[in-house]
């Protein structure tokens, strides 16, 4: 574990999560979503945890941003708040 | 111990509490669908970063053993060779909070994808995500 970029990451980590659920497009908002997906990939890689942060950047990153890019697709784009 | 040592040291906790406290917020707060479902997802994310935090050890490697490394059974033998080093505990990270956080991220992205079917049934049944809308629509005895 490295602290330098513990700190670092978990600083951005929070600057996604928050901006992923203040942005009104959903489409923006899930591109967002999918940087703190990779964002938390990075943080295991760098507490040692190899085969969770593997897992993490093909299911989270990958497959959720997927779905929810298709449910996107399948009907709005604008979210209210 | 002073304030900044809490702090600073336990750093990955705070940011799990407070990562834990926006997703609740979200699915509480926010009136759109899916809006609701990143939430969850940053709210269930939050509760791996606790359990992964809880394996981390100070100067502590993957837990993958390397060659010339022997298991304690064959000490006897090890001791043989002159070169061959013991295996230390604190020199790898803990890797049972990383099986069982294993299956959450697979658990995790099951429920999302659930979830995002839900919502998509619920668009066709009354065009909109919103949910004061729905409730309107419910109420109306439009649905």
């Amino acid at each position: 574990m490295i602290w330098q970029f513990d700190i670092i990451i978990l600083g951005f980590l929070l600057i996604a999560a928050i901006l992923a659920l203040r942005e009104t497009d959903l489409l923006s908002a899930t591109m967002i979503f999918g940087v703190y997906s990779f964002l938390m990939c990075l943080l295991w890689a760098e507490m040692a945890a190899v085969d969770v942060a593997f897992t993490e950047a093909a299911v989270g990153a990958g497959a959720s941003t997927v779905f929810l890019i298709s449910t996107i697709y399948n009907t709005k784009r604008k979210s209210s708040d | 111990m002073t304030i900044t040592e809490f702090v600073v040291s336990r750093l990955n906790y705070w940011i799990y509490v407070i990562l834990m406290m926006i997703g609740l917020f979200a699915m509480i707060s926010k009136k759109n669908l899916i809006k609701k479902l990143i939430g969850m997802s940053i709210f269930q994310t939050a509760i791996i970063l606790f359990y992964v935090s809880m394996g981390v050890k100070e100067e502590s490697n993957i837990p993958i053993l390397e060659h010339n490394i022997a298991h304690a059974s064959d000490h006897a033998e090890a001791s043989d060779h002159g070169q061959v080093e013991e295996i230390r505990a604190e020199n790898y990270a803990n890797p049972l909070p990383h099986v069982l956080m294993l299956t959450a991220i697979v658990v995790g992205v099951a429920t999302l994808g659930v979830g995002l079917a839900v919502v998509q049934k619920i668009h066709q049944e009354f065009g909109t995500i919103e949910e004061p809308e729905i409730l309107a629509k419910i109420k109306s005895g439009h649905g």
